[in-house]
């Protein structure tokens, strides 16, 4: 084996300290000399750090970070340098399966699919597209999403289409298009390379995005540093290198943030002119925040009033900042109405469209950018407001069909509702893409009824047997990255491509060609009669994707798969003006508020009403940016006698999602094995609790046992990695959505994984519960024949506990 | 003047739609964004009943007996499923419609008394009544098409 350094011990590497232009590191782990390398970049987290596979033998034997990249500029964390691993798993998915007698079998693709479309006839026959439903991921390509969303949107019409995008980077879209108009970063990765002040709100950088963090790493080592300032209840990595370190009770977000806007407006650090000539709604805002003095804040969150006072001062005097925010604002009360709060920040500075300034509403996944522009979680493609007739025209005119087809009668339905629809049963079809809600959403119990209704036809597209794909009627082998070539998008707006580099496994094919299948087979047309899926490969779906968004924000008209071949990604807009991409968007602050431009009429934020397109005509603020003011308001379910404790949860820096990927790699695998709790020294030492001890912890959903780490978090509050579920083997109630509440923000619809209330009890080894996913065994591990001695391979990796 | 009469309807109506909210918030717990949201307005209507008290008072002695007999009753209870909702949200629509025209109607008046006291409360309030009427528009237009095209 080869490998430029050990990813696990040291997980962001050697400091290239700088200021100005982030120097080349090249990160390398092979396991065999490669015979090529294919141009990638990494799908383990949303930086998408630029890599090369290395081949051997039709085999991925290795990866590189790629120097060229503006993203990484070679560099790889321990997932992309790890988790590559996953694609050679022996237990991948090779074979179509579908559900006779209770049981999984092996089918043929023909029989699959064709029962899919039966069941997709007779059901739009009898209760319309309505009754069908499409739940995918922020793990695919451009290529196939905008594939997907033509399917849904123009095909069948149904307003039920969402991705698990929804859980992680909903609120991003929502923020951005409360304040700014429409979806679309007003920030830039190369910001952090001069920038004097960093906010990270509710984003544990150093294990979310680990390269992202060494760059800031490598800036506070150089010369010129900038200062941070962190908003976060715990005591992370990322925490330990603030300048200040904000750590509000949970859910108090909007309180912190009110109280920084108040103070910089009191001291007068704002930019009158920046707010008078770009901005509406200052009046508002400064008259909600009045009450939020340091004082005020202090009661509601937990910060000592100084600290906020010394926070507020760094960024009132900072010439150039960047803010980052993650799950701790998205997955929190009031996820939007806070990370507007970053933003207005931004706003009343006039820090953003330079150098040096920009806002990074961070995504969860590495392609969940796309999701969102192609219009797969709800939105429309390209940032097309459902709400105005004009942008139903045309896209209709870009599709050629008629505009009824595509449905805008109402908001497009998002995840948590799609799901309450299966389990009321109105809708009887959902086709689940490259995700696992049955250990990603809240509240499992209750997802895993709603997954295992006998009245429910449910197809899972994956790569591996999961605690949801074993709950399929039909079952389809996916091929995944490194397998397939399409492109995606960053944070940062870099559009990469991914090479095939092997070919996948048995009869796994990649989801584009299984989504071309399925309109093929139902016949979709267009107007005229022609297919309405005009493409047939990656490279004619990304030239179709490309008219789509010509003339629009997100514009990649300029790009080619040839183009992003050859050295950095590159970044939207990407046109005739800006042929290499745009470091900045808004540079000269017009942002997309205008009637005919904007994705959204904007929400109540404590509610979730729409505005409606009269009521936006009347006060359409042509191109200025809003200001949004909010309120705090406490989270609904609180500690009380009966569960006394703060739960949050979140991610460990060797894992991503439900470790589908992550949890093959052997490396990464033994770094993490298993879900743990986190509980403060002080509530640690009252109830006698030592690390290591089996704690139960329960809530009014449910409960996991899992054992105690001590310390590096507040008092009354424990944390638990989302990451774990049952696939590996037989464990005991593990997950922490075992524990989480199903309830949402009410604009972005992401929910709150950031709060549930409980309590904690001591528990012995002897007294653990059996797995509540124990079926998968019985139901489907027995049933694949041919698989069934790497299945228990697996288990064996995962160990029996 | 009638204005007392005018003021007990109106408070007789926040009263029936905060009411409501409670019951469907709590009929309704499977739908979470229901429970929270209808918890949440209710507790706006539950202060601006507390502020009518004194206006209440400070008209009392101009009440006529005459239209108590505006007083009735939209919401007879709460009812199951996905139509259920539909139905109950609805209704919820009519009530908080009905207090917002209500004030409306003692905005004019309280012009016409010069009380800038309770023209101030008017305005205050109408707008989180309108902020009511928004989101239960919204909700409704989310649940029709589903309650009354794909289900059954
Ligand atoms: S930081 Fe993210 S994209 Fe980069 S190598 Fe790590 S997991 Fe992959």
């Amino acid at each position: 084996m080869q490998q430029t350094r050990d990813s696990i011990k040291d997980i962001w590497g050697e400091r290239t300290p700088y200021y100005g232009s982030w120097p080349e590191r090249v990160d390398e782990r092979t396991l065999e000399e490669p015979e090529r390398w294919v141009q990638s970049a990494c799908v383990l987290c949303s930086n998408d750090c630029a890599m090369d596979i290395g081949v051997k033998d039709g085999k991925i034997v290795g990866v590189r970070g790629r120097a060229v990249d503006r993203v990484n500029r070679g560099r790889l964390g321990p997932k992309g340098l790890h988790g590559w691993e996953a694609n050679n798993s022996p237990d991948r998915l090779k074979f179509p399966m579908v559900r006779k007698n209770g049981k999984l079998e092996r089918a043929t693709w023909n029989e699959a699919m064709d029962l899919i479309v039966r069941r997709s006839k007779e059901i739009v026959k009898s209760h319309t597209a309505s009754a069908i439903g499409f739940y995918t991921t922020g793990q695919l390509f451009i290529e196939e999403y905008y594939t997907l969303g033509v399917i849904g949107k123009a095909g069948l019409g149904t307003p039920h289409m969402d991705g698990n995008t929804r859980l992680c980077t909903a609120t991003a879209a929502a923020s951005l298009m409360e304040s700014f108009g429409s979806d679309g970063q007003p920030g830039s990765y190369t910001d952090l390379d001069t920038t004097e002040l960093i906010m990270l709100v509710g984003h544990n950088m150093s294990n979310t995005q680990t390269v992202l963090w060494a760059r800031i790493l490598d800036r506070l080592e150089g010369p010129n540093p900038p200062a941070i300032v962190v908003i976060d209840p715990r005591k992370t990595w990322t925490a330990d290198k603030a300048s200040v370190h904000l750590a509000p009770r949970v859910g108090t977000n909007v309180a912190v943030l009110n109280g920084l806007e108040h103070l910089l407006i009191e001291s007068g650090n704002i930019d009158t002119e920046f707010i008078e000539q770009h901005t509406t709604g200052f009046e508002a805002l400064k008259k909600a925040l009045s009450s939020y003095t340091p004082d005020a804040v202090e009661k509601i969150t937990g910060i000592p009033s100084g600290d906020l006072l010394r926070a507020a001062e760094l960024i009132g005097r900072a010439k150039s900042m960047v803010s980052t925010c993650l799950q701790g604002v998205y997955q929190s009360m009031q996820a939007t109405a806070s990370a507007c709060q970053v933003n207005n920040i931004h706003l009343l500075r006039g820090m953003l469209g330079r150098e040096g300034c920009g806002i990074l509403q961070m995504n969860g996944q590495p392609t969940a950018q796309n999701t969102r522009e192609t219009g797969c979680d709800g939105a429309l493609p390209a940032f097309r407001n459902w709400d105005n007739p004009d942008h139903i025209e045309e896209l209709a005119r870009i599709w050629n069909v008629d505009p009824v087809i595509i449905p805008h009668w109402s908001p497009p339905t998002h995840a948590m509702q799609i799901f309450r629809y299966c389990e009321q049963g109105s809708i009887k079809m959902l086709w689940v893409s490259a995700t696992n809600p049955a250990v990603s959403m809240p509240d499992l119990a209750r997802m895993r009824a709603i997954l295992d209704k006998h009245d429910l036809f449910l197809v899972v597209q994956d790569a591996f047997l999961t605690e949801t794909s074993h709950r399929a009627d039909v079952l389809l082998p996916a091929a995944i990255w490194g397998e397939k070539t399409g492109t995606f998008t960053n944070v940062d707006r870099t559009v990469h491509i991914s090479h095939k580099a092997v070919d996948p496994p048995g009869e796994a094919r990649p989801d584009l060609d299984i989504f071309l299948d399925y309109a093929r087979r139902m016949d979709f047309k267009d107007k005229d009669g022609q297919p309405l899926i005009k493409w047939g490969d990656p490279e004619g779906a990304f030239e179709a994707w490309k008219e789509c968004t010509k003339g629009k924000m997100c514009d990649y008209s300029g790009m080619t798969y040839e183009k992003l071949s050859q050295g950095s990604g590159i970044q939207w807009p990407c046109n005739e003006k800006f042929p290499d991409g745009a470091n900045h968007i808004y540079t000269d602050f017009v942002f997309n508020t205008s009637y005919e431009n904007c994705e959204t009429f904007g929400h109540d934020l404590d509610t979730g009403a729409v505005t409606s397109p009269q009521e936006y005509k009347a006060i359409d603020p042509k191109g200025k940016a809003w200001l949004r003011a909010a309120d705090y308001h406490p989270p609904h379910e609180v500690p009380d006698g009966e569960y006394p404790f703060w739960l949050t949860t979140g991610r460990v820096v060797y894992h991503f999602h439900t470790r589908t990927k992550t949890g093959r790699s052997r490396q990464l695998y033994d770094a993490a094995p298993d879900a743990f709790v986190q509980i403060p020294e002080a509530d640690a030492s009252r109830l006698g609790i030592k690390e290591g001890d089996w704690l139960e912890v329960t809530s009014r959903r449910g409960m996991v046992q899992v054992q105690a780490k001590i310390g590096r978090i507040e008092p009354g509050q424990l944390f638990i990695p989302f990451h774990y579920g049952y696939w590996d083997g037989d464990f005991r109630p593990r997950a922490a959505n075992e524990l989480t509440i199903t309830e949402w923000d009410p604009v972005s619809k992401q929910p709150h994984f950031k709060y549930a209330a409980v309590n904690i009890s001591k528990i012995s080894p002897q007294q653990l519960s059996e797995d509540p996913d124990k079926e998968k065994h019985r139901g489907v591990f027995q049933s694949i024949g041919s698989l069934i001695d790497t299945i228990s391979g697996a288990i064996l990796i995962g160990g029996k506990h | 003047m009638f204005i007392a009469n005018y003021l007990g309807l109106l408070h007789g109506s926040e009263i029936h739609l905060r009411d409501s909210l409670k019951k469907v918030a709590e009929h309704h717990k499977n739908e979470p964004d229901i429970e929270y949201i209808c918890k949440m307005l209710a507790s706006w209507s539950e202060v601006h009943i507390q502020n009518l008290e004194r206006f209440l008072k400070q008209y009392e002695e101009h009440k006529e007996s005459e239209p108590d007999k505006l007083q009735h009753s939209l919401f007879q209870g709460t009812r199951k499923g996905g139509l259920g909702l539909l139905r109950d949200l609805h209704d919820l629509y009519l009530l908080a419609s009905e207090v917002e025209l209500s004030y409306m109607v003692i905005l004019q008046a309280s012009q016409a008394l010069r009380d800038k006291e309770l023209e101030n409360f008017c305005r205050d309030s109408v707008k989180e009544t309108e902020r009511q009427v928004n989101w239960l528009k919204t909700r409704i237009k989310q649940s029709a098409p589903q309650s009354l095209v794909a289900a059954g």
